[in-house]
């Protein structure tokens, strides 16, 4: 069977700064993967170019199989942007209208959301712990739970893969909590293959199965307790990096 | 006010000013909602240098307007898709661009009798039957096309990244809608001008969104804003002996500033109510609402 995404010797560069060399990673189907590293390490545009939002200047990206320039089934794959958390407040979009939105690749342009489109909108909303929102207005929400509406509607078109980039920036530790749990609840229950790029180390040591760090390069990847270590920490984050290890 | 419609150049004006109504809010909606109304602004200024081109080649100015229109609306998109240059320096550069072109192009036709006032305010009172076949034709397109990409066009407004992550085909999209962006644009200079076009895509839509609780109602209650003082504007303007375009605009004006002064009564009413009634045990969910919204 195809892994789910495959990168394949990716460089890219913005202008003359490279941003990301020699690259090579597989997600297989059912994976919980995390992406670390430091500021401007290049998870994000990573993230961008496995998503075919930028084109890479040599290597190449495979979803599904198919190479991601022409890859069109994107049902398949949700995406949970780094800026939802600063998306513009004014916005006057319903709950609902935003979730909605996640169906149109689906729907295909001229017809309208039918019966079945509402159902997984309400199906979506109940799995983030959002079912009573639908009607309210996405900026008056507070944080976690604008992400959890973004993320219901990355989920709305049953997507296989998942793609969060840093989600929990900005909740505080109760709703960092219960966000993770929702993300193993979607990789362990509902079978849906995630990455997420993350800075939370104490998370991604108890909750995912894999782990890459990059620092423009591959520095390290493998099960959490295989890569992060104090040394190989330390060689990604260039300065010791002393482990908290929440216990619940 | 019945006599009025015993004018055909009235009863012309009024249709033409129905559509316009109509026209601009709808595609003015997603322009606010993507902070790009300042797009409107250029491309009527652009039109000048098309009603320009129009006098000296002696060709019906409308289509030249047209022609010079969407050609600048694709040139802007296609400068702001690189991703190089700040949308709004784009928009500087095409609509002081396209204004010099039309101060030269008019100093070179100063002996075709043009009148610029016309286009620069709007002459709705003489728009002809030709005007008004394509005001019609062009608002029909435009709103066609409004409603078969509705869905897509709000995606992209919200948050463009993930559209393009959808499936979408963004990047035609987003051509298509300055497309009807240009085509609006060149219809609703002959009824408020080119001066003035901006003023009713944008303040119809900023009077609906301050009391809008969904995007759908945002997009219909602009339009019903929109028709309502194009109309209105024209009976005023006629009982009046007023410019009908600067008279519509204001009119716009006006509602704004009353429905944004009731709605700030309506919060200061509901604060203190509020304030007062929490020993009462009023609904506190309103205002856990309105606190997490600040």
């Amino acid at each position: 069977m195809n892994p789910v995404v495959e990168v394949r010797d990716l460089f890219f560069s913005y202008g003359e700064e490279m941003a990301l060399e020699r690259i090579n990673l597989t997600v297989a189907r059912g994976d919980f993967f995390a992406l670390m590293g430091p500021n401007g390490s290049g998870k994000t545009t990573l993230v961008k170019l496995i998503l075919g939002l930028l084109k890479p200047l040599s290597g190449e990206v495979r979803l599904f199989g198919v190479p991601v320039q022409r890859f069109h089934r994107w049902h398949r794959v949700g995406y949970v942007p780094q800026k939802a958390t600063s998306f513009d407040v004014r916005f006057p979009a319903t709950v609902e209208e935003v979730v909605l939105s996640g169906r149109f690749g689906l729907l295909g342009p001229g017809r309208r959301p039918g019966r079945e489109d509402r159902r997984a909108v309400e199906e979506a909303l109940e799995l983030v712990g959002m079912g009573d929102a639908g009607h309210r207005i996405i900026g008056r929400l507070s944080g976690g739970q604008q992400q959890r509406v973004f993320i219901a509607r990355a989920l709305v078109g049953k997507p296989e893969l998942l793609v969060l980039d840093e989600p929990v920036v900005g909740l505080d530790s109760r709703a960092l909590d219960s966000f993770y749990s929702l993300l193993e609840h979607l990789n362990r229950d509902m079978g849906i293959t995630l990455i997420t790029v993350t800075h939370d180390t104490g998370a991604v040591a108890r909750r995912v199965g894999k782990v890459a760090c990059i620092n423009k390069r591959l520095i390290c990847h493998g099960t959490p307790s295989q890569v992060l270590t104090t040394a190989n920490l330390a060689r990604l984050y260039g300065a010791p990096v002393r482990r908290v290890v929440h216990s619940h | 006010m019945g006599e009025i419609f015993a004018y055909d150049f009235m009863v012309r004006a009024l249709l033409a000013g129905l559509v316009v109504g109509v026209l601009c809010p709808a595609v003015g909606v997603f322009l606010v909602m993507r902070r790009y109304a300042f797009m409107a602004d250029t491309l009527a200024h652009v039109s000048l240098a098309g009603v320009a081109l129009g006098m000296i080649l002696g060709v019906f100015p409308s289509l030249t307007t047209l022609g010079v229109t969407l050609a600048a609306a694709v040139g802007v998109e296609r400068l702001r898709a690189t991703g190089r240059l700040h949308g709004e320096a784009v928009l500087a550069l095409m609509m002081s661009s396209g204004l010099a072109l039309a101060v030269v192009l008019i100093s070179l036709a100063r002996g075709f009798n043009v009148d610029i006032m016309g286009y620069l305010f709007g002459s709705i009172l003489t728009v002809g039957s030709g005007d008004l076949l394509l005001i019609l034709a062009v608002g029909a397109v435009v709103l066609v096309m409004l409603s078969f990409f509705y869905k897509e066009l709000f995606f992209i407004s919200f948050d463009e990244e993930c559209a393009r992550v959808a499936g979408l085909p963004v990047d035609r999209l987003n051509v298509l809608f300055i497309l009807l962006v240009a085509l609006t644009v060149t219809v609703a200079t002959r009824v408020v001008g080119i001066l003035l076009v901006s003023a009713l895509m944008v303040i119809p839509v900023l009077t609906a969104q301050l009391f809008s609780g969904s995007f759908r109602r945002l997009f219909w209650l602009s339009q019903v804003l929109g028709i309502t003082v194009c109309f209105w504007g024209l009976i005023l303007s006629y009982h009046l002996g007023t410019a009908p375009g600067g008279s519509i605009v204001l009119l716009a004006a006006a509602v704004f500033a009353l429905v944004q002064l009731g709605t700030a009564a309506r919060r200061a009413w509901q604060r203190r109510h509020l304030a007062n009634g929490a020993e009462e045990k009023l609904p506190l969910v309103k205002l856990g609402e309105r606190v997490s919204g600040s």
